[in-house]
């Protein structure tokens, strides 16, 4: 009986079969080439025969000027990022939600997503252009205004709130779009015995409508504690120089530099598997969280 | 006729101004870089551009067209799109109906399921990650920008859980009919998911067509850059360098920023062409996924 079952099942083992030796090859051995962070790793010589050093590569982050400052940025754009990122598409909802006029408000809906599908090549490029302190038309209109030109993507000062507000816009439209969901399932019941207890607008919006939003924004907001290490390297590679490491080199772009461009393996790995470590912890966590708090589940 | 307080009108009025800024924001930028690559390059070096083309020209097109970087690296993309698509969505089929069973029915699919869910949980980061492509020799073939990527895990739970909410009874009457899982996933898994695959499908295309630091750093000649990853180059590049003599020359009637404009514009006009299709199948195939009872 058990060796039929196995006979009938087999067809999904070999439906499962392909996705898995690619997972296995591109995702699991990497997993192993984390030992890279404890070799003088050179490609030459391959995973196993490099010099082990043990925790060396390690000790040389700790001793590199730059690495404090790089955990502080990336903490910072990345938290700022999430907390804006969070509380912008509610705000946005709320107000949608008001809106009565059908037709705006799918109108509103239609257009705010659209950065979203875009990449950050694409909207870069765009930033690059209009952000300019001598040729860009923001520049220009706050010269209208009588303002000194503001170097967005050229001064420390400015640099990562740039990178956190044009994150915020490219992303708001898609949660905009859950919560509004969210915010269509409240029942209307509850509305009308708000309405009945004397509630205006604003009340309903204060005692309902959050309220009943709350455990969605709870979720959501577990669920991108993960990010905490997750700068955005996509956005700030194709935006920031040198003139502005100080302030928006972030880990990521610190891997790649260190990795990728300077051929230091190790040391690059070393700051990869610190950032992985706590990132498989972070998201645990928040799963672990999301599930006992609201039953979610990946899968 | 009902009462509105002078407040809530007052409300409402800024609620109407502030969401059509929000939503015009969301545009602009796209028509100010479509107005630019049809505008002149002295009107464009002059800041005269703004929502219209001022002095307007065709030349930034008809130069980047016969630049043949452009083209190739067009080419390029196309390939990647077409065979990424391809075999993102045949695997995610394959592996999401396997998945979609009941331990009861499928012991080991728990144990799959969490092999497939760890790798998105957890990763060797950026170099070694390099490394192992380099190990397996795809670097600077198009198989480099495809396999690497080619397992969609948040894709295959999408189609899981779509592939779980069919209702059993079909499965079960097709296999009293003497199907297998093959015939079963064929013939009734697949054709009932249209709605699910549409989504997917349409997020690979998106994705595969914005992917650009792949083609960066497993690609080593210019030559095999697919188009994010040229458009990339060139927006960093010239940037930050100074022309040569000769590329002064190529732009002395269309300057950078005009040439770059248009560029950008064609870069985005995949997107902008999918996108009323990524709205019918996306929300409704997101906001499904994401509210789950």
């Amino acid at each position: 009986m058990a060796f039929l079952k196995t006979w009938r099942n087999l067809p999904l083992h070999i439906m499962i079969f392909p996705a898995l030796a690619l997972v296995l090859v591109y995702s699991y051995v990497p997993m192993v080439g984390i030992v890279i962070g404890f070799q003088s790793f050179l490609p030459g010589k391959g995973l196993f025969g490099s010099e082990w050093i043990g925790l060396e590569n390690f000790r040389y982050l700790l001793d590199m000027p730059d690495t404090l400052q790089v955990l502080r940025n990336t903490l910072l754009i990345a938290s700022l990022k999430i907390v804006v990122g969070e509380f912008f598409p509610i705000f946005v909802a709320l107000l949608l939600n008001e809106v009565r006029k059908l037709w705006f408000k799918r109108g509103v809906q239609t257009l705010i997503y659209l950065p979203y599908f875009m990449s950050w090549v694409i909207l870069g490029g765009i930033l690059i252009d209009i952000l300019s302190p001598s040729q860009g038309i923001v520049n220009q209109m706050l010269g209208w205004i009588g303002f000194e030109p503001v170097y967005f993507l050229g001064s420390n000062d400015w640099f990562p709130y740039t990178m956190v507000m044009s994150h915020v816009w490219k992303e708001f439209g898609f949660n905009t779009i859950v919560y509004l969901a969210i915010l269509t399932s409240i029942s209307p019941s509850l509305y009308e015995a708000a309405v009945i207890d004397g509630a205006g607008r604003w009340k309903q919006t204060l005692h309902v409508t959050l309220p009943g939003m709350v455990p969605i924004i709870l979720l959501m907001t577990t669920l991108s504690l993960g990010n905490v290490l997750n700068a955005g390297f996509d956005q700030i590679f194709i935006l920031y120089s040198p003139s502005v490491y100080d302030s928006g080199d972030i880990i990521d772009t610190l891997v790649f530099r260190t990795g990728l461009q300077n051929a230091q393996y190790g040391v690059a790995t070393a700051v990869g598997l610190f950032k992985s470590v706590v990132s498989f912890l972070l998201i645990s966590v928040s799963y672990i969280v999301s599930y006992r708090m609201a039953n979610y589940r990946i899968f | 006729m009902q009462h509105i307080a002078p407040s809530r009108k007052a409300f409402l009025v800024a609620n109407y101004a502030f969401l059509c800024l929000l939503a015009v924001s969301c545009v602009l930028p796209l028509v100010y870089v479509l107005a630019m690559s049809f505008s002149s390059s002295s009107a464009a070096a002059g800041g005269l551009v703004t929502l219209w083309p001022v002095g307007f020209t065709t030349k930034s097109y008809e130069y980047i067209l016969e630049k043949p970087a452009f083209s190739q690296a067009f080419l390029v993309t196309l390939e990647r799109v077409a065979l990424g698509t391809a075999v993102n969505m045949f695997l995610s089929i394959l592996t999401a109906y396997p998945l979609s069973k009941e331990s009861t029915q499928f012991k080991p699919r728990t144990f799959y399921a969490w092999v497939f869910v760890f790798t998105i949980l957890f990763s060797g980061g950026l170099i070694p990650w390099y490394v192992t492509i380099q190990w397996t020799g795809i670097n600077d073939t198009i198989w480099a920008l495809i396999l690497p990527g080619a397992v969609p895990v948040f894709n295959i739970i999408l189609l899981l859980n779509f592939f779980r909410k069919l209702p059993r009874e079909l499965e079960e009457s097709a296999f009293i009919d003497g199907a297998g899982h093959w015939t079963t996933l064929i013939r009734i898994f697949v054709p009932l998911s249209m709605p699910a695959m549409a989504t997917i499908m349409l997020l690979t295309i998106v994705t595969h067509w914005n992917s650009w630091f792949d083609g960066l750093i497993l690609m080593n000649k210019p030559e095999h850059y697919p188009l994010s990853t040229y458009l990339q180059t060139i927006m960093t590049q010239m940037n930050l360098t100074t022309l040569t003599a000769e590329q002064m020359e190529d732009l002395a009637n269309v300057s950078d920023r005009t040439a770059k404009a248009a560029q950008l514009f064609l870069g985005a006009l995949p997107i902008l062409l999918v996108y009323p299709f990524l709205q019918r199948f996306f929300v409704t195939g997101i906001v499904m996924g994401s509210v789950k009872e």
